[in-house]
C-alpha cells in the first residue's frame, strides 16, 4: 500500500498557488479541479504551508494511485480503502539480537516506568562505533546569526540501538594543541528509536556550530565544527548509547510537557517523531512543547514543526531576539498557558523534559513555583516518579 | 531567501544596504501606522489574532502561524527571489533582459500603474473596517483581520516600489496613498469600487470573491512586466491574495449551504419564509451577486483603450498568463472581439488585439468567476432545491465602456428604461435587502459557533479544529 496525495475539491478554490510552488511539476488542473501526478509528486511538503484553504493536505492510502484523469473528475475525495495498517512496531531485529546490556544510570531521577529499557554504553573511546554520515542539512537559515545543522549517521551492520532522549559520544578527529586526542562530546540523539528513516540502522544528531564562547568571545568549537563540516560518506567515530533516565513513557495516554531552547530540540524532536509515527494507533495522552530560539530563521526543524498535525502537538514558540517585538521567552509562554500548564504538572500522567540552556532551566522552574503554589514539594514527587527530566548545559 | 527580521522593516531586499531608502521606509513606517490606528479595522488593536506571517519567501516558510496584536504585525518587502536571465516576454521590448531601473520614457506610466494598484489596497482595508464589530464567528474575524493585514502588507510592497525607483516623486505618491480615504467626497479613492461601502458580510464575501479576484487579474498581468521588481513584487502578492479569494468564495458556499439547508428543513423556497428562518434567501444572493459583479467589472476598464495598448507593448503589463499564451506576443496582426452596442443589438467587433486587452483581460476574469459559480451550484444541484445562481451578462449595470448609459438585463436583453425600472428591483439589491441582511449582522465571538446565515467551514486553518479560538479578544 502507498500514500496518495491528494487535492480535497470540495475545499480547494482553484488559486493555482500549488501548482506555481510545485518544484516537481507534479500539480496540474483542468476548468475545475486539481490534481497530483503520483508518478512525479515525491512528497516534498513544498505545497503545503502556502494552500490557502488546507484543500491540499489530502492523504489516502491505495494500492495503485489515483490516476489524474479519475481525480479531476471527482465532486468529493473517495474514502480510505481500508482502515490504516498499524505501523510494524518490531524493535530493530539487532536490538533484540543482543542480550548483554552494559548500563549505568546517570542522575538521580529514575526513567519513566514504562520507558524502554535503553543500552548503555556498548561502544567506549578506546572501541568506539564507526557510522558513516548519510546526510547533512543546514536548518537555519541563510544568514541566520547561527548555523544548525540536522546530521543523519549510518551504523551500516554495527548494532547501535537508541532511545528517544538518549545521547551518543563523538571523537573529533585531530589532535589538541597538546598533542592529545580531544575529549568526546555528547549530542542527544534527535531522531525516533526506528531511525530518522524508518528500520534502517540510523540516526540523527541536531548540531549547532560553535563560533562563540558564552560571553561571546570568538571561540571554534572542536566537536560542533567538525560535525557540520562532514560530508555525506566521511566516517565518525561514536560512543554510547549514554543515557538511563531522560526516556520517554511508552503506555497509552501519558501526556509530555516539553521545554526548550535551541538544539535542546533534539530530544524532543525524537520523542514527538515516536508519537507520530504511532498517531494511528490511536493511543491518547498529548504533548505540549514550548520552544524558544532567537527567532523563527534560528529555530531548528521550524518548517517540519508547523506542519505537524494539531491532535498530535500543542506548540508554543518564543522569539527573544524578533526586532519590533518584545522579546519573548519559554517562560513568558508558559505563563500565558498558566493554567494549562499548572493542571499539567498537578495532572497524574505528565512527564516533563527540560533541554536547552542552563538560565532557562532556572527560570522555568522559577515559572512553575510561581503558577504551581505547592511546586517544590511536587517537584520533588515528580523526580521519584521518573516524571521530571532535565538536560541543560 | 530568508527575510532579515532584525531591522525595523523585515525585508529580503538588502534593505540595510541602502540607507537612504531605508530612512526613507522607516519615516513613512509610523505614518503608516497611524493611518492602520485611525482607519484600520476598528477596535481591534488589542485583540490576539491567529495571523500568518511569511518568513521566508519560498515554500516552507511564508506561511507561520501564531497569536499577534495586529499593530504588531511585521509588515514588510518581501519580493520572490530574482529569476536569473530573464527576458521581457511580450511588447516591442520582446526577448532583450528585464529592466532592474526604471526605463526614463516610462518612468510616469509605471508610477500611475503602481499607484493605482497600490491605492486599492489600503482602500478595501477602510472599506472593511466595520466589520469585525458583526463578525459571524471568530473563525470569520481571523480570515477578516489576515484579509486587512495582507491588503496592509501589500500597500507597503507597491510603497517600496515608489520609494526605491521613483525618487521624490516616489516618496510624496506614498504619503498621498495614506491621505485618501474610501468614500470620502474630497479625497477619494482613485477607482470606483473602492469608495462603496462594505456594509455587512454578505458584501464582504462577494467582494473577497469578485473584487478581490480583479486584484488576481491585475497583479498576474503585473507579474508578466519588464520592469522586474514590479513582477516580483506582484509573484509574491498573488501567493497572498489566494487567500482573500479563498475567503470570499467559501463564505458566500457557506451562506449558501445554510440557505439551503433551511429550505430542506422548511421544505419552502419561500423567501419570506427562509429570512424568518435567519438565513439569506436565494434570490437576495443573486442580486448581490449582480451589483458587485458588475461594479467589479467596470474595475478593467473600457473595452477599447490604446493605453493598455502602450502598456503591453511598452512591456509594463502584459496578459494574463502571458507566458503560456503561444502567439507572437507582440499582438501586431491580431484581433480580439470586443461587445458593441448597436441600438438595441448586442453585438461584436473585431478589434485590434492590442487595443482591447482590457477586455481580453475582463474575459478571463469572467471565465475564472464562472468556475466558482459552477461550484457553488453544485450544492444547490446536491441539495435538490433552489434556484442555481448565475453571473449576469456582461453589459448588465456598467458605467464604464461600450454598456455605459444603456440599461442591459442580466440575460444580456437591452431594455428601455420603463422596462428597466420595473426589474431593477429583481436584479440589484434594494433597501429593503440591505436591511434584511443588516438585520442578522449581530456578532457571534464565542469559540466554535457560528452565525444563522452561515455554515461551519469544512475545515479550519493550519489544521486547527473549528471550535479553535482563532481571535483571542480583548476584554
Amino acid at each position: 500500500m502507498i500514500r496518495q496525495h491528494l487535492i480535497d475539491p470540495e475545499v480547494c478554490i482553484r488559486c493555482n498557488t500549488c501548482e506555481e510552488t510545485c518544484p516537481h511539476d507534479a500539480i496540474t488542473h483542468d476548468r475545475q479541479s486539481y490534481a497530483v501526478d503520483a508518478a512525479k509528486c515525491v512528497a516534498c511538503g513544498d505545497c503545503q504551508t502556502p494552500c490557502p484553504t488546507g484543500a491540499i493536505a489530502s492523504w489516502r492510502r491505495v494500492n495503485a494511485p489515483y490516476p489524474v484523469a479519475a481525480q479531476l473528475s471527482w465532486e468529493s475525495l473517495p474514502l480510505e480503502l481500508e482502515p490504516a495498517a498499524p505501523a510494524d512496531l518490531a524493535e530493530p531485529a539487532e536490538v533484540q539480537a543482543l542480550t548483554a546490556q552494559a548500563h549505568r544510570a546517570v542522575g538521580v531521577v529514575p526513567p519513566p516506568w514504562s520507558a524502554a529499557h535503553p543500552y548503555v554504553g556498548l561502544y567506549t573511546e578506546a572501541r568506539p562505533a564507526i557510522a558513516t554520515v548519510t546526510g547533512t542539512l543546514k536548518l537555519t537559515a541563510d544568514g541566520a546569526a547561527s548555523d544548525i545543522r540536522h546530521l543523519v549517521l549510518d551504523f551500516g551492520s554495527t548494532a547501535f540501538p537508541v532511545l528517544e532522549g538518549q545521547s551518543v559520544g563523538v571523537l573529533p578527529e585531530g589532535l589538541d594543541a597538546d598533542g592529545r586526542p580531544h575529549h568526546v562530546r555528547l549530542y542527544s540523539v534527535a531522531s525516533p528509536r526506528d531511525g530518522e528513516r524508518p528500520r534502517r540502522n540510523n540516526l540523527a544528531l541536531t548540531v549547532k556550530r560553535v563560533v562563540a564562547d558564552r560571553e561571546g568571545r570568538p571561540v571554534k568549537g572542536v566537536a560542533s565544527n567538525y560535525l557540520c563540516d562532514l560530508k555525506k560518506g566521511d566516517t565518525v567515530k561514536v560512543t554510547g548509547p549514554w543515557g538511563a533516565s531522560f526516556l520517554m513513557p511508552n503506555h497509552p495516554g501519558a501526556r509530555l510537557l516539553m521545554i526548550c531552547t535551541g538544539t535542546g530540540a533534539a530530544p524532543m524532536r525524537a520523542m514527538t517523531e515516536r508519537r507520530r509515527r504511532r498517531l494511528q494507533l490511536d493511543e491518547g495522552g498529548s504533548i505540549h512543547l514550548f520552544f524558544g530560539a532567537r527567532n523563527p530563521a534560528e529555530l531548528p526543524y521550524f518548517g517540519p514543526l508547523m506542519k505537524l498535525p494539531r491532535q498530535l502537538i500543542d506548540v508554543e514558540l518564543a522569539f527573544s531576539r524578533v526586532p519590533g517585538q518584545p522579546k519573548a521567552y519559554v517562560q513568558d509562554r508558559l505563563r500565558a498557558r498558566g493554567p494549562e500548564v499548572a493542571a499539567l504538572l498537578a495532572g497524574d500522567d505528565t512527564f516533563v523534559y527540560l533541554c536547552g540552556h542552563k538560565a532557562m532551566e532556572r527560570e522555568v522552574l522559577a515559572t512553575f513555583a510561581e503558577l504551581l503554589p505547592d511546586f517544590p514539594s511536587r517537584l520533588e514527587t515528580l523526580k521519584a516518579a521518573g516524571r521530571f527530566h532535565v538536560e541543560t548545559y | 531567501m530568508a527575510i532579515d527580521y532584525s531591522t525595523k522593516i523585515p525585508n529580503n531586499v538588502d534593505l540595510a544596504a541602502n540607507k537612504t531608502l531605508q530612512r526613507a521606509l522607516e519615516q513613512w513606517q509610523p505614518h503608516y501606522l497611524d493611518w492602520w490606528r485611525e482607519v484600520g479595522p476598528e477596535a481591534s488593536t488589542a485583540h490576539e489574532v491567529y495571523l500568518r506571517t511569511a518568513v521566508s519567501v519560498d515554500a516552507k516558510g511564508w506561511a507561520h502561524f501564531g497569536y499577534v496584536k495586529m499593530p504588531d504585525y511585521r509588515w514588510g518587502i518581501f519580493l520572490t527571489p530574482p529569476e536569473p536571465d530573464r527576458k521581457i516576454a511580450f511588447g516591442t521590448h520582446r526577448g532583450q533582459p528585464v529592466w532592474n531601473e526604471v526605463p526614463g520614457e516610462y518612468r510616469s506610466t509605471l508610477r500611475r500603474i503602481i499607484v493605482t494598484q497600490g491605492d486599492t489596497e489600503p482602500a478595501s482595508v477602510e472599506q472593511q473596517r466595520a466589520l469585525g464589530q458583526t463578525c459571524p464567528s471568530l473563525y470569520d474575524l481571523r480570515n477578516l483581520y489576515q484579509v486587512n493585514v495582507e491588503e496592509g502588507r501589500h500597500l507597503w510592497a507597491m510603497v517600496y516600489l515608489l520609494h526605491a525607483y521613483f525618487g521624490r516623486d516616489g516618496r510624496e505618491e506614498g504619503e498621498a496613498l495614506l491621505q485618501r480615504r474610501s468614500g470620502d467626497a474630497d479625497k477619494p479613492r482613485i477607482l470606483g469600487a473602492f469608495n462603496e461601502k462594505t456594509p455587512d458580510w454578505l458584501s464582504f464575501f462577494m467582494f473577497t470573491f469578485l473584487t478581490d479576484r480583479d486584484g488576481k487579474y491585475q497583479l498576474a498581468a503585473l507579474a508578466e512586466s519588464g520592469f522586474d521588481p514590479l513582477a516580483r513584487t506582484t509573484r509574491f502578492m498573488l501567493t497572498e491574495e489566494a487567500h482573500h479569494l479563498f475567503v470570499g468564495e467559501s463564505g458566500v458556499a457557506r451562506i449558501i449551504a445554510r440557505t439551503l439547508e433551511v429550505m430542506k428543513e422548511l421544505k419552502t423556497d419561500d423567501p419570506g419564509k427562509v429570512r424568518a428562518a435567519g438565513a439569506i434567501d436565494l434570490p437576495t444572493l443573486q442580486r448581490y451577486l449582480n451589483f458587485h459583479f458588475s461594479v467589479t467589472l467596470d474595475l478593467y476598464g473600457s473595452e477599447v483603450s490604446s493605453n493598455a495598448a502602450s502598456f503591453y507593448s511598452a512591456g509594463l503589463k502584459g496578459r494574463f498568463g502571458e507566458e503560456k499564451i503561444a502567439d507572437d506576443h507582440l499582438l501586431a496582426d491580431s484581433s480580439y472581439d470586443v461587445p458593441r452596442l448597436d441600438g438595441t443589438a448586442i453585438g461584436v467587433r473585431h478589434e485590434k488585439a492590442q487595443l482591447a486587452l482590457n477586455e481580453r483581460l475582463r474575459d478571463d476574469y469572467i471565465a475564472d468567476c464562472q468556475a466558482g459559480v459552477d461550484r457553488w451550484n453544485k450544492l444547490v444541484d446536491k441539495a435538490q432545491v433552489g434556484q442555481r445562481l448565475t453571473l449576469p451578462h456582461k453589459g448588465f449595470h456598467r458605467k464604464i465602456g461600450a454598456f455605459a448609459g444603456a440599461q442591459v438585463s442580466p440575460t444580456g436583453k437591452v431594455l428601455t428604461a420603463p422596462e428597466w425600472a420595473a426589474g431593477e428591483r429583481q436584479w440589484l439589491p434594494t433597501d429593503d435587502d440591505h436591511a434584511f441582511v443588516q438585520s442578522l449582522m449581530k456578532p457571534v465571538t464565542a469559540v466554535g459557533k457560528y452565525a444563522s446565515y452561515i455554515s461551519p467551514p469544512r475545515v479550519g486553518i493550519d489544521n486547527q479544529p473549528l471550535d479553535f479560538a482563532y481571535v483571542r479578544l480583548s476584554a
